[in-house]
């Protein structure tokens, strides 16, 4: 597990009849790394995700992971390797029960039942999920959908895990739960979020994308805390750093 | 907007229902089609003026109704919603069959015979149905239709068809919630409205719907699915259906109601 790196070199993409909305964008993400992936609205870092897992393709340039290209053909085996939350767990829980929706994905790859439950009851133990198993997912509250489409996707048993803004629409609580359950995965992970304190806890690495190209990459603790470079980019500081708004005393 | 509500949670209904563990979800979901099929089959066979040789197939369904835990009420208020398509069906009848006959010393026309015979048969028929997929889940019953060989292509149909309605109500419920808080003195939708209303939630039902195909995609999906291998049929599975076809086939052939009269009358005489 973890040997895959992902590479992305000179990446072009523009929806039909839309200019260019991925502009040359190249980077590598080493095996176990953590990479937080942030940008203003509209900034193109779900259209990334995307192209990564090869819903969409790119007009030119190149995905990478390990040493197979992202083609139509070879989809099945990187989607073997990655797997993705979406934004809206209501778009991947469609199966009557938690439990069903997390064999999904294993029952695809043609395993023996045996290894499929083994799998799908490590996921839920793994995201704290065993007590959700027999419920029906329209009736679990945002959190709970949340960490039923994390299990649904680790229970494929992905090396990397990419994740479309995790926290967003969630409370402190089970935004918390989210973050320490994302700290301990081992996995390679991507994370585009405009929860930029949960980047800072959750990604050693952070890339900047701003209409399309990348404006910044490198250490989270050095990018979240250059106010000037977040300006520029349609950001904020993080909330943790920003200046106390009772008595505005600074924090950097 | 409670309807809209109503109509989710009646779908979702049956899919919760079909959840429960009770003798009658253990069985074979094949056994339960078979049955079903066998049962319509026994009931729209039936002669055009039937009731009496009806009357004994009732008993199929009201010990589905005990032996699976089905709330009853639920379930009928359900059945009362198509009643007026039944009895539309079914009300020329007496208009068209206009000969008499003399029942226990009233005259009414054959139809209204023809009438009540319709109407239990939809009865009974769309009571089975309901009773099938209370008690087997979607999945179950698309195993079940592979088993019988139906091409894969269909029974993947039903499923995600299945799905998709659920997915359209609920972008129809948020839509008409938007909507309804901005207009809140009008009831339903204006028609001036209706246009673009429908038109988006079209458009919204297809991008939810792809990206659920996406999410699907992402895991492996390639146009089939591999249900769980279900559970091999047991002896109490062909017992059932052996038992239920029994039944069917006595009380078509022979008339109970009528056996059970002359038995008292004979004992009486
Ligand atoms: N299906 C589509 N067809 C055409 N243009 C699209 C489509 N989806 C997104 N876009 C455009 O692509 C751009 C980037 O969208 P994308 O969803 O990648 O942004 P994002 O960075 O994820 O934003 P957010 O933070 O709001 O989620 C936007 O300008 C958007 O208008
Ligand atoms: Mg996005």
């Amino acid at each position: 597990m973890f040997q895959h790196k992902l590479e992305v070199r000179n990446l072009h993409f523009s929806y039909p009849h839309s200019h260019e909305i991925i502009k040359d964008l190249s980077f590598t993400v080493s095996p176990g790394e953590s990479i937080g992936i942030i940008g203003a609205n509209g900034a193109g870092k779900s259209t990334l995700l995307m192209l990564i897992m090869g819903v969409l393709f790119s007009d030119s340039g190149e995905i990478m992971v390990g040493d197979i290209c992202v083609t139509k053909k070879t989809l099945p085996l990187i989607r073997e390797k990655l797997g993705m939350v979406f934004q809206d767990p209501d778009d991947q829980l469609f199966m009557p029960t938690v439990y069903e929706d997390a064999a999904f994905g294993p029952r695809n790859y043609k395993l023996s039942e045996k290894e499929v439950e083994n799998r799908v009851l490590n996921a839920l133990e793994a995201v704290g999920a065993l007590h959700l198993k027999d419920k029906a997912p329209f009736k679990l509250s945002g959190g709970e959908k949340r960490i039923a489409a994390i299990a649904s996707v680790l229970s494929m048993q992905p090396d990397i895990l990419i994740m479309d803004e995790p926290t967003s629409a969630l409370d402190p609580k089970s935004r918390r739960k989210i973050i320490k359950l994302l700290n301990s995965f081992t996995h390679t992970k991507l994370i585009t979020s405009h929860d930029l304190d949960m980047i800072m806890e959750s990604c050693e690495r952070t890339i900047i994308i701003d209409k399309g190209q990348i404006a910044a990459d490198g250490k989270t603790s050095e990018i979240l805390t250059n106010s000037v470079l977040l300006d520029s980019c349609g950001l904020e500081l993080p909330l943790s750093l920003q200046n106390c708004t009772v008595c505005g005393s600074a924090k950097v | 907007m409670a309807d809209i509500k109503n109509s989710l949670y009646n779908i979702r209904l049956f899919d919760e229902l079909s959840l429960k563990k009770t003798p009658i979800h253990n069985l074979h979901p094949l056994i339960k089609l078979l049955t079903t099929i066998f049962y319509l089959v026994m009931i729209v066979s039936m002669g055009k003026h039937e009731i009496s040789r009806l009357i004994p197939f009732i008993f199929y369904p009201m010990l589905i109704f005990v032996l699976a835990e089905l709330p009853a009420y639920q379930i009928i208020k359900r059945l009362l919603f198509i009643e007026p398509l039944i009895i539309g069906v079914g009300i020329l009848n007496p208009l068209l069959e206009q000969q008499l006959i003399a029942i226990g010393g009233f005259e009414i026309s054959k139809g209204w015979i023809t009438f009540l015979s319709i109407f239990i048969k939809y009865n009974l028929t769309v009571t089975a149905c309901i009773l099938l997929i209370s008690t087997t889940s979607m999945l179950q019953l698309s195993a079940a239709l592979r088993i019988l060989r139906v091409p894969r292509v269909f029974v993947l149909q039903l499923l995600l068809t299945y799905r998709y309605i659920s997915v359209l109500i609920e972008e129809l419920f948020r839509m008409y919630r938007a909507y309804s808080l901005r207009a809140p003195q009008q009831k339903g939708i204006h028609k001036n409205a209706w246009g673009s209303f429908a038109g988006h939630l079209l458009l919204r039902t297809i991008e939810r719907a792809q990206r659920v195909y996406q999410a699907m995609n992402l895991r492996g999906f390639s146009g089939e699915y591999h249900a769980k291998s279900i559970k091999k049929l047991n002896s109490s599975d062909y017992l059932y259906f052996a038992g239920w076809s029994l039944f069917f086939v006595i009380a078509k052939i022979i008339n109970i109601p009528i056996l059970i009269g002359s038995l008292f009358t004979g004992v009486i005489k």
